[in-house]
């Protein structure tokens, strides 16, 4: 099952893709864009061995051997890369597996993922850590393995941390449940920190929330759903913000979707505390009026927010609040979301539409710029996990993301990679999209891209 | 005469008209019920299916009576015998049902949106009998035809809902039919009882009973459940009771033509005294009387509105 048996290139390329590993290529006028590198420029990059050995105007009799890709103008970026995705593996199967999931990853233009430890067994421990390093080897996207703050991720004991960084865990996380007793988070924090590990949180207070199954407003009223509070959310940002400034660990708030909790890291950040956070797409794109079909694919954790907070989403990516955009890719099977709301589980796929619909959403509209999504979407996660910042230069690894940023699809769940078909952009029009990505060897490029593969 | 829409989901957004037509048809249906055989042929070419997802022995029992008046054929489905205990969704629990060749079904379930994923997947027309805390429309319409009777229209009526709004099926399609026909409405209860965002809805908010009363031409009051209590939302039902609770000496405070409804069934000694609910200013057993009138109306207007002639033989 591994993709060191070419078992997902052949699934990918019997759907059009082009899937090699090549030692010699050339990206002939691309528009390379890499904030770290003050990079927003047309030119040619010359791939060799895995590096970056040249960027300029590459000669034509230099181009003998190597394959050439004609991007006329297309986006070429430091590869990006998805900190918090649903891999489901092991247990859940039937959901996802780290193969499917990492083909979702690489159509949807991602080169790496952070996956989170509600599996079953969870991750809370180095030999699951391992056996998931070990199922993603060789994959052309990098999986970095999320571990558990808490023991079987009950919110009790704090795992074995300090072994889990030393198998190369960068961030931990309780994702879908909360850790409530914020003695234990004090803990983890102090205890993570000597590591400087980042701690991921799922920020929901269990009583507050109660069984609400979307957010609490004008449209839960009038649909009747049980309420999920905003407060069930900003009320934990609020207390892990003040534990990251009593104990100077670092939390990064996962899934950031209301009003008062981008506030509550605003000033934290305004006070120095290592606090950072991410929206999600469908958080910034979608508000609870869309829950009035009762449609399950617009059920998850946190609940779609209200206009005031989806627009606060917006203000916080432009402002440096929210650093990372993230999927929360939660696959779900079909039997599972065709039930009544109460009954469905809580997420969505994100994989990929999450470039599209961020250029739909967030540059087309003129809030942010191709080069604050390179920032939010490859640098600013692999810098909060501590990861080797991939960069656009002579001399660097060759880890990028080909993105064709003037073209139209339909977005059909039947046309995805990964197993969920649970997304809520079933039938969305989206203005770009990932063509392809080069990474730890690999060259990916989809059958979308037409004219590029020469 | 039919309906806008195949299907009663809910008053929220069904027109004016709609609700006008069922309640004038409900007239009629009311007379037929009062003749020595009160029975018509009108939908003896109609079956219906009631699936009740959970247990309303009153709202079931309605719509029986109120589909055997006018000759249909009727089954009958509860979860508790189901297959729905042995693990089959919804969907495939309708779509088995209709494979058996309905034409309506009527739908109680625990869950707010069952019956709109219903019309989804099944091509069978929908009566919502309740559907979790989100809406009860034939209940509502009872309210508003005995509402009518009391009072000969909407227009200025002051409606005020008082007890467990946030909880009730009963009081948003109150609120949505109310308003659609006019009348001015207001809740009334501690705030724990009442969403939030009630407001936004049109209404008017009151904490004080007694306030309440004196703004209203009459009140629909509403079961309180022991296990909200349960679950904090208040402190004791003895603290209810003499707060919000409708007694004998709060009504001596109110207008003496202050109407009384509940939709049952009640608590005597909590929401409502029995020397209230007994007394002349109680509709509530008019309700129940108007209730299968007014099933009567929504089943014709929904499965057979053309066969309008059939209803006068």
């Amino acid at each position: 099952m591994s993709w060191s048996t070419d078992k997902a290139a052949d699934i990918m390329s019997q759907r059009g893709w082009h899937v090699a590993k090549t030692s010699k290529v050339i990206l002939r006028d691309a528009r390379l864009i890499d904030p770290s590198a003050g990079l927003d420029e047309i030119a040619d990059l010359l791939i060799e061995r895995g590096k970056i050995e040249q960027i300029g105007k590459i000669k034509e009799d230099n181009s003998k051997d190597f394959k050439v890709l004609e991007l006329n103008g297309k986006i070429v970026a430091p590869g990006f890369f998805d900190m918090h995705v649903h891999l489901r593996e092991p247990g859940r199967e039937d959901k996802e597996t780290i193969l499917t999931g990492t083909m979702a990853a690489a159509a949807g233009g991602f080169t790496g993922v952070a996956c989170m430890p509600n599996t079953d067994p969870p991750l809370d421990n180095v030999g699951v850590v391992r056996w998931v390093y070990e199922m993603a080897s060789g994959a052309p996207v990098a999986v970095h393995p999320i571990a558990a703050i808490t023991k079987q991720r009950k919110g009790n004991e704090i795992t074995e941390i300090s072994e889990l960084y030393q198998s190369g865990v960068r961030a931990l996380s309780n994702d879908g449940d909360s850790v409530m007793n914020s003695e234990v988070m004090r803990r983890a924090l102090e205890y993570s920190s000597m590591h400087d590990m980042v701690i991921m949180t799922h920020s929901e207070d269990d009583d507050l929330a109660g069984n609400g199954v979307m957010r609490e407003g004008e449209v839960s009223t009038r649909l009747g759903l049980t309420p999920w509070p905003s407060l069930a959310e900003s009320i934990h940002v609020a207390r892990d913000t003040l534990l990251a400034k009593f104990t100077g660990g670092r939390i990064h708030v996962s899934h950031i979707s209301s009003l008062d909790s981008i506030e509550a890291v605003r000033q934290g950040k305004a006070q120095n505390v290592n606090v950072t956070s991410e929206a999600t797409p469908h958080h910034f794109s979608l508000t609870d009026e869309a829950c009035t079909g009762y449609d399950t694919n617009f059920k998850m954790n946190p609940p779609l927010g209200t206009p005031e907070d989806r627009d606060a989403v917006i203000e916080g990516l432009k402002d440096g609040t929210i650093d990372t955009i993230a999927t929360d890719h939660a696959p779900h099977t079909t039997e599972e979301k065709l039930v009544e709301f109460d009954r469905a589980p809580f997420g969505v796929v994100g994989l990929e539409t999450a470039i599209g619909v961020a250029a739909k959403k967030l540059v087309n509209p003129g809030h942010l710029e191709w080069k604050d999504i390179v920032e939010k979407m490859s640098i600013n996660p692999r810098k909060i996990m501590r990861l080797p910042v991939v960069t656009i230069k002579e001399g660097a690894v060759a880890d990028l993301t080909l993105i064709d940023p003037e073209c139209t699809w339909t977005v059909d769940p039947a046309d995805f990679f990964t197993k969920g078909r649970n997304t809520p952009f079933t039938g969305w029009d989206l203005p770009a999209r990932p063509i392809g990505i080069l990474s730890r060897g690999w060259i990916l490029i989809s059958p979308a891209a037409e004219n590029v593969v020469g | 005469m039919a309906l806008q829409s195949n299907h009663l989901l809910g008053l929220e957004g069904t027109p004016r008209e709609d609700i006008q037509a069922i309640l004038d048809s409900a007239i009629s249906f009311k007379e037929i019920l009062e003749r020595p055989i009160p029975k018509v042929p009108t939908l003896r070419h109609v079956t219906v299916v009631n699936a009740f997802f959970e247990n309303s022995t009153r709202t079931r029992i309605s719509f029986e009576l109120a589909q055997k008046r006018l000759s249909a054929d009727v089954v009958n489905f509860s979860a508790s015998t189901s297959s729905v205990s042995k693990g089959e969704t919804l969907i495939d629990t309708i779509r088995n049902l209709e494979a058996m060749k309905i034409d309506v079904v009527v739908m109680r379930h625990p869950m707010p949106g069952a019956p709109v994923i219903l019309t989804k997947y099944c091509s069978s027309k929908v009566i919502n009998a309740g559907d979790g805390p989100h809406e009860h429309p034939t209940q509502a319409l009872l309210d508003m035809m005995t509402l009518r009777e009391a009072f000969g229209s909407f227009e200025n009526l002051n409606v005020t809902l008082i007890g467990d709004i946030a909880h009730s099926r009963v009081a948003l399609s109150n609120i949505y039919g109310l308003l659609t026909m006019g009348a001015n409405v207001a809740v009334c209860g501690p705030p724990t009882l009442i969403p939030r965002n009630i407001e936004s809805l049109g209404v008017k908010v009151y904490h004080d009973a007694d306030e309440a009363l004196a703004h209203s031409d009459c009140i629909n009051v509403l079961r309180i459940q022991l296990e909200r209590q349960k679950s904090g939302l208040f402190p004791s039902i003895r603290e209810y009771h003499s707060f919000f609770g409708i007694t004998r000496s709060r009504l001596l405070k109110a207008s003496k033509d202050l109407v009384i409804l509940h939709p049952g069934p009640m608590n005597r000694g909590v929401e409502i005294d029995s020397d209230v609910a007994d007394g002349p200013q109680s509709v509530i057993l008019q309700q129940v009387t108007n209730g299968v009138a007014i099933r009567m109306a929504v089943l014709f207007l929904i499965a057979g509105g053309e066969r309008e002639d059939e209803l006068v033989n």
